[in-house]
């Protein structure tokens, strides 16, 4: 395998890693997703294309997209709050407020589920309170939306924090010595430095959100047409054997998912040179 | 002489550039506020419904015999998936790492795509190759092998969604160290094996263990993708996450929430050992960060 090497190395092992790596990655991912192509291919352009049209799943596409791009804006106002209180101002309780921001990444989403769901049903300690104002949470699609940002809150805190270290003080205090008011300072000066590492929170958060299960099957309550999200409709389909329909949509949820992975991709890159420059 | 006024103006020329005090509160009190209502009302939820019934009936509900089959088959879940991805991720990131080779950006994208898919659909793959109706599924009956609604599934699932954590966290690590470390082990004649084992694996330590850490809390919370090839077999293909599904859905909330709280001790281990490794792998470039 060394003809695949740009450039001569004293260090051993290429070949052996190399293959390694790659057998393993074919074992695990790329040979099982496959199936999904196979199965996709054997099943004809017509039914394929019913599956994925039906008013059923339609309805489910609009709440998935819709829930996760409402969580995403969320997550992306308050996680800039949560990522600029973390680095830049100091109170009591400042590390274990900042730790425990990974919690949706540590806490199985079965439990996020049924613990939102406590809460915000209408018997629970903020659904009540919010059902006399006439808002209800549970099993509706703010339910979803409520899931969904639970889920994602790390991602536009955790890219964000890094990008607000490195800003250098200077070019603040340069922009106030010139006559900018702080608010003046943050739009113009702050945010565009910022904007890429947002983006690409936002990014993480959404395409995290468009995939997630656990969390929100709880709490949407599962009706057809109305709080019913993709990845509920492929489960339904599977364990009625119609692989067939769950295979269609999974395709076009994972295609969804690799556009994303590639706008990731570009706004990482974008970040990084960015933060080359700063 | 300095006057007092001169004194103050340059304190307050020397004071960093910032928000006006009642900002920050108010920014503060927003941030803590989001952070409440999002992470410690649920996590408080859990407790507190766990003990509902008083610490009788939370101990009942963990010593039940199905939690235990749940939580043996979620640790030997963790058991094979953790180890296995280890395994992978050194010789992953010592690949991607080390050499500088044609296809080396695809590859890197490749062990990450198990991130880009959904836990359902990662489910759905393997139900699709070894189910009753995938294309292994007649084959496999033939020869009386079970793979989905059976241990197998869940283990491969799990394997699935784990996949990358352990790379992902060792390469940019061993990126960042270079090779001269290694090309001057190589040069003094030690052995392949004796520079993995003794230059290239102590500089990575507190990587790898982070995502050891990771690798191990998704392993063992992992919901979706279990779900999807497990079968809900109470006392055989039930893990942890899916038996809090089950006495969910039997209107079962003590219970539930009582086997639910494992797995948010599970979180706090999770986020205490994160917490700690970060502190002591702190390079004196982010030390002087926290300082500032």
């Amino acid at each position: 395998m060394r003809w695949l090497l740009k450039r001569q190395t004293v260090l051993p092992g290429f070949g052996l890693s190399f293959g390694f790596t790659l057998f393993y990655l074919c074992l695990i991912v790329l040979l099982p997703l496959s199936a999904l192509l196979l199965k996709t291919l054997t099943q004809g352009w017509l039914p394929f294309w019913n599956a994925i049209t039906a008013p059923r799943v339609l309805a489910s596409y609009r709440l998935s997209f819709g829930a996760s791009l409402a969580a995403a804006a969320l997550n992306g106002l308050f996680g800039l709050v949560v990522a600029w209180v973390l680095v830049r101002y100091r109170f009591p309780g400042r590390r274990l407020v900042g730790s425990l921001v990974d919690l949706p990444f540590a806490l199985p989403t079965a439990v996020a589920g049924i613990a939102l769901t406590a809460i915000y049903a209408p018997n629970g300690w903020l659904g009540r309170p919010l059902g006399t104002l006439g808002i209800k949470v549970a099993f509706e699609p703010l339910g979803v939306v409520v899931a969904l940002t639970f889920i994602g809150l790390p991602f536009v805190v955790r890219t964000l924090e890094p990008v607000i270290e490195a800003l250098d003080p200077e070019v603040e205090e340069a922009s106030a010595s010139l006559g900018a008011s702080r608010w003046q300072t943050f739009a113009r000066v702050i945010l565009p430095a910022l904007l890429p590492a947002w983006l690409t929170g936002l990014a993480l958060a959404f395409a995290r959100a468009l995939g997630e299960y656990g969390s929100v099957v709880f709490i949407s309550g599962n009706m057809p047409l109305k709080t019913e999200i993709a990845p509920l409709v492929i489960m339904t389909k599977l364990e009625q054997y119609d692989y067939a329909g769950a295979t269609a949509i999974a395709v076009v949820m994972l295609s969804a998912s690799f556009v994303l992975l590639w706008i990731i991709n570009v706004l990482q890159s974008w970040s990084a040179r960015r933060g080359a420059r700063i | 002489m300095q006057t007092a006024s001169q004194l103050a103006r340059e304190a307050r020329a020397v004071r960093p550039v910032t928000e006006p005090p009642i900002v920050r509160a108010a920014l503060t009190l927003l941030a803590i506020a989001f952070l409440a209502f999002f992470l410690m009302v649920p996590l408080a939820a859990v407790f507190a419904q766990a003990l509902e019934k008083g610490i009788g009936a939370y101990l009942a509900a963990i010593r039940e015999p199905d939690a235990w089959a749940a939580m043996r088959l979620t640790l030997l879940t963790a058991a094979i998936a953790v180890p296995v991805n280890v395994v992978f991720g050194l010789v992953a990131a010592w690949t991607i790492a080390k050499f500088e080779f044609r296809g080396k950006n695809l590859l890197a994208t490749l062990i990450d795509l198990p991130f880009a898919v959904s836990p359902v659909i990662a489910g759905v793959v393997f139900v699709l190759l070894f189910g009753r109706r995938g294309f292994l599924g007649p084959w496999l009956m033939a020869h009386d092998v079970k793979i989905i609604f059976a241990v197998p599934g869940v283990v491969l699932a799990t394997l699935f969604v784990t996949f990358p954590f352990v790379a992902r966290e060792l390469i940019p690590l061993m990126q960042a160290s270079g090779t001269d470390d290694e090309e001057a082990a190589r040069s003094l004649g030690a052995s392949g094996w004796q520079i993995f084992s003794r230059v290239t694996l102590p500089a990575a330590k507190w990587g790898l263990l982070y995502g050891v850490i990771l690798c191990n809390a998704r392993a063992m919370g992992e919901f979706g993708a279990v779900s999807v090839v497990s079968g809900h077999i109470r006392g055989l293909t039930n893990t942890l996450p899916l038996h809090v599904e089950i006495l969910y859905n039997e209107y079962n909330f003590q219970a539930a929430f009582a086997v639910a709280s494992l797995l948010s001790f599970l979180a706090f281990g999770t986020l205490i050992a994160k917490g700690w490794i970060e502190w002591r792998s702190r390079t004196p470039e982010s030390a002087r960060h926290e300082m500032r």
